[in-house]
């Protein structure tokens, strides 16, 4: 979702506003460059809107500009690379404060990952795919990210291609810094991969992650996307991730939120060719007072494409949800199937959540629907589980398990799915 | 086994258990007969720790200890059981891990070593099958699904499996037809023992030609109100609850 351009008097105010702004303004200018007029016309976006606010109707319930009160300095861009999360088989790159650390040698045939940096020197035609959309329609997470772009992956899988070890790109944050990165990922026709992402970074430190990453998956390309999102509990997230997809192509993304202070995720899925399917699936495990909005945007701009939009969110002491869905069917996407559905548990009376499906349908022969509850565990069955001899907490893990568990069922690699399954299971002893 | 008096157990407002005195020695099954309303699964409910209930007096010693001092889990751990009068289902928790959870997390709270897988397997191999529990059966949600029957026969699966020492049945037989109400009280008589008790609450004599009781009590209004032989609910079975209506209101 865009933040619409908005006439604001004095756009940047606030003590974190004008720390970006100062970003922005140390930021090297490049010249005549694609790629420079591209970041110079995002910071303009940034400093034209500052930070969305509650009057920005996509950020209402995530009010970034009274919840962010610190932008802390940027990265230096040469840290070590650090331990991350690892997954059983996967090809790992690890950003490390957003320094890309050496790059996995035994990717198959096909299969090019390299640095932003050297992509954006070596002018590499692949970067023309950033940008397509009008830097002015760009929210701030957004903006902020294309105006101080240079760290970051880009990743290419050749036609026909099928990779069959996952690849992993990891982020971890080691410090109370501001880190921008960027993943660009290009699947051309036919081929398959299994993506990985991981952010993380130390608990008690404030630090801020704004990672974008733009996917593309072409005719009759096969993507599974995973995204983790672990980040220190006084960590900010902003994610934003952009879909396109060709025809025919089957693009499966489940996301992971288990960290930060605030977060936020803004996916954006645009069906660019008819036969495809797209799920957005995800669940969210959120304690103390953190913040956590997932906020959706799926584009039926050609019929006869599916989308399955499934998100689980786990609310414990006075945490903070918010789910916001919409799905837009334009006029000529007949035949669209859509099928959106939150779902939220309340562990805590303390707990909000807040959740906002939507669907604007401009053709009539489609099939959508969506629907959200919001409730406590169920007393009948804990009490059936207890009276068997599972202990309170015993039973109320199995319960929750159960209900995050029919969305993480749909991450196709059992290896990837364990992983998950493990460290779901150890936030909730965490709870303990 | 089981010692109960002077119970009285209210939800909300609403005092349900009015002065109930059982006592249920080792070994005996016991069956519970009165009208619907009587309180019978609220008695259920309350030996068997459903915190919606509220005790305001009375005490329950069950083999020796003090029931209504335990947790719902550790009253299971310490053996007893209740087979529900109406299952629950229990969606995405696999009915197999379900039980084995169930299992080790009872030796657990008795100190005792978790089940080893192959002992688990073997164990599931041979009580499932003798109550028509199929392997799809076993791999489904808790109870997902199940028809009435099944979910009754998945209840004494669950009971062959954990071998409590009190075992309360609540209407084992609503819903059953008559080959599956064979299945379900074979089932039951095969865990008869002298180290066991049984409360079978029921509304039919049918039930109990099949799990024949050593003793019958009449409940009706909170209370037992009569205790006799089985020889009573053939009785009941000819007079119906009127006779206890007057002096219990
Ligand atoms: N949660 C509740 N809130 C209020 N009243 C309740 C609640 N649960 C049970 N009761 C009442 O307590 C009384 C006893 O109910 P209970 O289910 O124990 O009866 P029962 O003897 O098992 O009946 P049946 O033979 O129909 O199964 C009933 O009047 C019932 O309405
Ligand atoms: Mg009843």
């Amino acid at each position: 979702m865009t933040t619409e351009p908005q006439a604001d008097p004095r756009p940047v105010r606030t003590a974190a506003e004008q720390a970006f702004a100062a970003m922005l303004a140390a930021a090297p200018a490049d010249g005549s460059s694609r790629i420079g007029a591209l970041r110079r016309d995002a910071a303009a976006a940034f400093l034209r809107n500052g930070l969305p606010h509650r009057r920005v109707e996509a950020w209402h319930y995530t009010d970034l500009r009274a919840l962010l009160r610190a932008a802390p300095p940027r990265a230096p861009g040469d840290a070590a690379p650090a331990e991350a999360i690892a997954f059983p088989r996967a090809a790992r790159v690890t950003l490390t404060d957003g320094t890309v650390g050496p790059l996995p040698a035994d990717l198959p045939p096909g299969v090019s990952l390299l640095s932003l940096a050297d992509a954006i020197a070596a002018d590499h035609p692949l970067l023309d795919r950033l940008g397509a959309e009008a830097p002015d329609r760009y929210d701030a997470a957004l903006a902020l990210n294309t105006a101080l772009l240079g760290s970051g992956v880009v990743l290419h899988v050749a036609a026909g291609v099928t990779v069959e070890r996952p690849i992993q790109v990891a982020q971890v944050v080691t410090g109370g810094t501001s880190v921008f990165t960027r993943l660009l990922v290009v699947v051309e026709e036919g081929a398959s991969l299994s993506l990985i992402e991981s952010f993380e970074g130390p608990a008690g430190v404030p630090y801020l992650d704004d990672a974008v990453a733009d996917v593309f998956a072409g005719d009759g390309a096969v993507l599974d996307h995973v995204r983790v999102q672990a980040e220190g509990a006084a960590a900010t997230h902003l994610g934003t991730l952009g879909i396109e997809l060709g025809r025919a192509a089957r693009y499966d993304l489940f996301v992971l939120t288990l960290g930060a202070a605030l977060s936020r995720l803004t996916v954006r899925g645009r069906f660019g060719g008819p036969g495809s399917h797209m799920g957005v699936r995800g669940a969210s495990l959120l304690a103390g007072r953190c913040h956590a909005d997932v906020t959706l945007f799926v584009d039926h701009a050609v019929g006869g494409c599916d989308s399955r939009e499934l998100f689980k969110t786990v609310l414990a002491d006075a945490a903070r949800g918010v789910f916001q869905g919409k799905i837009l069917v334009r006029p000529d996407a007949q035949k669209t199937d859509g099928r959106m559905m939150s779902q939220a548990l309340l562990l805590s009376g303390d707990a909000e959540m807040d959740n906002k499906p939507e669907l604007e349908i401009f053709a009539d022969d489609v099939q959508c629907g969506h629907g959200a509850t919001v409730g406590a565990l169920d007393g009948k069955m804990l009490f059936y589980l207890m009276s068997r001899g599972l202990p309170q907490r015993e039973a109320e893990m199995v319960l929750i398990q159960a209900f995050v568990g029919e969305a993480v069922e749909h991450v196709a690699d059992p290896a990837v799915r364990e992983v998950l399954v493990a460290r779901m299971a150890a936030w909730l002893a965490a709870r303990g | 086994m089981l010692d109960i008096r002077n119970l009285h157990a209210r939800i909300g407002d609403k005092e349900i258990i009015k002065g109930l005195n059982l006592t249920v020695p080792a070994g005996e099954v016991h069956a519970i007969m009165g009208p619907n309303g009587s309180g019978k699964s609220t008695l259920s409910y309350v030996l068997s720790g459903k915190e919606d209930y509220e005790v305001t007096a009375g005490s329950v010693m069950f083999d020796g200890r003090d029931l209504l001092a335990l947790t719902a889990s550790e009253r299971a751990a310490a053996g007893v059981f209740l087979a529900f009068q109406y299952p629950v289902e229990v969606p995405g928790v696999a009915n197999m891990t379900f039980l084995r959870a169930a299992l080790n997390a009872q030796r657990r709270t008795r100190g005792e070593a978790e089940i080893s897988t192959p002992d688990f397997l073997r164990l599931i191999k041979e009580k499932a099958p003798p109550l028509g529990i199929s392997q799809e059966m076993l791999r489904r949600g808790v109870n997902v699904g199940f028809s009435g029957g099944e979910k009754k026969r998945n209840e004494v699966l669950q009971m062959a499996l954990l071998e409590p020492k009190l075992c309360i049945l609540d209407e084992a037989d609503s819903g059953l037809d008559i080959d599956a109400l064979k299945v379900v009280s074979e089932g039951v008589n095969a865990l008869r023992s002298p180290e066991r008790s049984m409360l079978v609450i029921t509304h039919y004599q049918r039930l109990l030609d099949h799990i024949v009781p050593d003793v019958i009590h009449v409940m009706h209004q909170g209370r037992i109100v009569r205790t006799g032989g089985k020889e009573l609910a053939l009785e009941l079975e000819e007079t119906g609850y009127a006779a206890y209506g007057a002096d219990a209101a």
